[in-house]
């Protein structure tokens, strides 16, 4: 009974339209106290809904079935004033998105304040001063830096990664035994996601705090997690310490899913030379201001950029969120305007273009968007989608629109009876391939990618890969790779130009970029991106901290 | 096209609802099912003409007449028969629905796309004069316009009219608004930019992409405006802005007329049209109410989940 939590046989269920949906099916676990536990899996394996189970989090359609006890308590029996009680005191959560988790509205400290108010510390609930100070305590604790003043500051005033800082200080504050943490890095940069990981380490290694950690990223799981929990349809298909996982897993589902990561392994850095082609894209001193409303200035988003981009040749844009990457695809595939530089775009000058003349070149720039889930009109066919372009730009009849969509349904590997299937009716990855299909509908010259694949699971991930990989050698068209995940470019790319708040700072073979990098901001992103391996990480981590002046 | 059909009538709505939302969506249909029936054959339910005063052989029916065998329902103090003009007023009721709702429909969702697509100082514009009619009394504006329209009263068909194009100008703002919202939102979404990116026109974007998009709303606000219209056309005939009573029967006019009758304990005259008001009011409320709940997963009940 040295368990901190324990899980047995638990069955969860949805009611939908559809009937009911089983979403976790018989799972058991058990976590000790000050260990950390990663329960991954894909989307839809049931991961989240366990963990909302642990505080009974789930909306009203669910039924639940089973024991979930922690620290000896049968939280499942609890009654509501008995398990707001536990919220906070015995376990609380992090989420993904710390953006939306803090109200708006509300000064930070107010916030955390009240959350400490409305429990009782040792019997009585604490004056509002005590609170205060308590709050002030934690925010010192996970490092946001002059806590007394910024205890009234709102939560637009934080970054991101200090917004989760302030939510990871608010579920700690009443010295819960167990956190349960639901991706709490996904949503933000590999740098910043970082730092909150060692936050985690240190809470969890000086306080003794047990972890429940949910995600699907290898790379947090190899970087923090003492054991791991593969689940699959809802159920655990492997459970074990994190070396007995990683380095001999059993189960058939986990070696997939551990060979479907990208990963950076150590390797020669090769500067292969660039091929003497066509130049297709040519950016010279290029600036990108978005102008400023009434009190806001205006935003500088790309910086003197100087790029070009060959026939045949695939780069990959790197960088955060705000470094401009999607700026600048966006802008060659002439949805924004470029303030002033100069950007030829297949012999267009795109800096004060008009839509007519830039109408006849578009017909030669394919883009797969991000979000597949929304880059398809829901009321037309997957056929009708894809026939759009041609519909669009060549005028071509009905007859000939569908010979020609059939043929790309088949080349990016899509049995050809999708095309009279609704955009819903298709998974995830099922669609980016269609979306590919679309892309390439008029056999463009360049090919604009923006996160194709950063929606996706990573198993369906790495077939989406290979087939862009596949496809790019068979009709040798050119493309801009926009990501923010080092591994993924590092697969697909020629070469790979870094970006960092609107700037270039470096860009070169790919080989060369990842495996010697040059520039210090290079080298620390390399450094931050968690490597789905323990020991591997365990070293790099090392490494971050060399390069983290005063950590 | 059939499928089309079948995603914007309550049908599925219908074998999607549960419980007490099912009932009530059932029992709304039910009253709005009834009315049109009603009003398609008052021709043949009525046994006397809206408008008709006398018996076959030139004898007068005689005012406020308890209801006995003749006159189910007794007359009015004009001498007209009750059950007959109640029977008839769920003609013009349906009339007006039909051409408030439908006008206001038309233009309301056009003007919006636009003020969405095109935004800008046009965008501007429009908002504050749908904002300008909100800020007005309804009922004073339909006065008004009838009176610009009809001059005060009028036959059957223009005053149909009138009360439908009154409505109407109230109704456009909301159509305008809910349109507007979905139109900007979709604006963003990717599968708009993906066809400019292949370079489409702004027409192809706005009519293949956006609309038929952006039309879900709008069978909601369609049901809840139709009970409002009623709502208005009877407040116009109450105040003696509607049709004339011997060019169609209306449930407001007669309302009006039977005031003075409810001190004098004569409570035929009024019950009868007012609970028609009220029931058809109630039977599109109760489809709008549960329609709005439905399109909600939020507000969605659905069965128990069971776990095998």
């Amino acid at each position: 009974m040295s368990n901190l939590l324990k899980i047995e046989n638990l069955k969860v269920s949805f009611a939908t339209d559809g009937g009911s949906n089983k979403a976790v099916d018989g799972l058991s676990l058990e976590l000790e106290p000050g260990k950390v536990m990663a329960v991954v899996g894909e989307s839809g394996s049931g991961k989240s809904v366990t963990s909302q189970t642990v505080l009974r989090m789930l909306r009203e359609t669910a039924r639940t079935e089973g024991l979930v006890m922690i620290s000896g308590q049968d939280v499942l029996s609890f009654s509501r004033s008995q398990l707001r009680r536990a919220r906070g005191e015995l376990a609380s959560m992090i989420f993904q998105e710390p953006a939306t988790a803090l109200n708006p509205v509300f000064p930070i400290g107010w916030q955390i304040s009240q959350a400490i108010r409305s429990h009782k510390i040792a019997g009585q609930t604490p004056s509002k001063k005590e609170a205060k100070e308590l709050a002030i305590e934690m925010l010192t604790k996970v490092g946001i830096p002059n806590p007394a003043e910024r205890y009234g500051y709102y939560p637009h005033q934080f970054s991101g990664g200090q917004k989760q800082r302030i939510l990871i200080a608010a579920a700690l504050a009443l010295k819960p035994k167990l956190i349960i943490a639901d991706e709490p890095t996904t949503a933000l940069d590999v740098t910043v996601q970082a730092e909150i990981l060692d936050l985690l380490r240190s809470f969890q290694q000086e306080l003794g705090i047990a972890i429940l950690l949910i995600t699907h990223n290898m790379g947090v799981v190899a970087d923090l997690a003492d054991y791991v929990a593969v689940m699959y349809q809802g159920k655990i298909v492997e459970r074990g310490s994190i070396r007995e996982v990683f380095y001999e897993p059993q189960a058939d589902y986990t070696k997939k899913l551990l060979n479907a990561v990208p990963k950076i392994l150590p390797a020669e850095p090769k500067d292969t030379p660039r091929p003497e082609a066509p130049v297709l894209v040519e950016a010279k001193d290029l600036n990108i201001i978005y102008p400023g409303r009434l009190n806001t200035p205006a935003f500088h988003a790309i910086k003197d950029l100087n790029l070009e981009i060959r026939a045949g040749e695939v780069i990959g844009l790197v960088g955060e969120s705000g470094s401009g990457k999607t700026t600048i695809g966006r802008t060659i595939a002439g949805l924004n305007r470029a303030t002033s530089g100069s950007l030829q775009v297949l012999g267009q000058e795109l800096v004060g273009f008009s839509e007519k003349d830039f109408r006849p070149i578009r017909k030669r720039i394919g883009f797969v968007f991000q979000d597949p889930a929304s880059s398809f009109n829901p009321l037309l066919t997957i056929g009708d989608c894809i026939a759009e372009p041609m519909a669009i730009q060549e005028q071509t009849g009905d007859k000939e629109n569908r010979a020609r969509v059939l043929e790309l349904l088949d080349a990016v590997q899509l049995p050809t009876a999708f095309a009279d299937r609704f955009p819903h009716e298709l998974s995830g990855g099922q669609r980016q391939r269609a979306s590919l299909a679309r892309a390439l509908a008029l056999r463009p010259d360049l090919v604009i990618a923006d996160e194709p694949t950063s929606a996706l699971d990573v198993s369906v991930q790495a077939v989406v890969l290979e087939l862009f990989a596949k496809l790019q050698q068979e009709l040798n068209f050119a493309a801009v790779f926009i990501t923010h995940d080092l591994a993924v470019v590092n697969q697909v790319a020629d070469r790979i130009a870094v970006l960092k708040e609107g700037v270039l700072v470096e860009e070169g073979a790919a080989s060369r970029v990842m495996q010697a990098p040059q520039h210090p901001y290079t080298k620390r992103l390399l450094a931050s991106h968690p490597i789905p391996d323990p020991d591997l990480q365990a070293k790099h981590r090392e490494e971050l901290r060399r390069l983290t002046p005063g950590a | 096209m059939l499928k089309r059909i079948w995603k914007i009538t309550p049908l599925k709505q219908l074998r999607m609802s549960f419980g007490v939302q099912r009932v009530m969506l059932i029992l709304g249909l039910a009253i709005v099912g009834f009315f049109i029936f009603v009003a398609t054959f008052a021709d043949l339910i009525a046994p006397y003409d809206f408008a008709q005063l006398q018996y076959e052989d030139g004898t007068y029916f005689g005012s406020q007449i308890p209801p006995s065998a003749e006159h189910i329902w007794g007359t009015t103090v004009g001498g007209f028969d009750v059950f007959s003009r109640v029977i008839f007023g769920t003609r013009t009721a349906i009339a007006v629905i039909f051409v408030a709702v439908s006008l206001s429909i038309v233009i309301g969702v056009l003007l919006g796309l636009a003020s969405g697509y095109i935004s800008g100082w046009l965008d501007r514009f429009l908002v504050l004069v749908a904002d300008a009619v909100y800020a007005f009394p309804s009922l004073l504006l339909a006065i008004a316009l009838s009176i610009v329209i009809s001059g005060g009263r009028s036959g059957f068909w223009s005053g149909i009219l009138a009360a439908g194009l009154s409505i109407t100008v109230i109704f456009i703002p909301q159509y305008y608004r809910a349109m507007r919202a979905e139109t900007l939102r979709i604006k963003q979404e990717a599968f708009v930019e993906s066809a400019k990116v292949l370079g489409a026109s702004n027409g192809r974007i706005l009519f293949r992409h956006i609309f038929r998009n952006a039309t879900r709303t709008l069978p909601i606000i369609f049901t809840l405006n139709a009970s409002e219209a009623i709502l208005t056309l009877a407040g116009l005939g109450f105040l003696g802005f509607g049709i004339d009573p011997t060019m169609g029967a209306e449930w407001g006019y007669d309302l009006n007329r039977s005031v003075a009758d409810v001190s004098a304990g004569i409570w035929w005259t009024s019950i009868f049209p007012g609970s028609a008001i009220v029931l058809v009011v109630l039977g599109i409320t109760l489809v709008g109410e549960s329609l709005n709940d439905l399109a909600d997963p939020r507000l969605r009940k659905r069965q128990v989940a069971v776990i095998e």
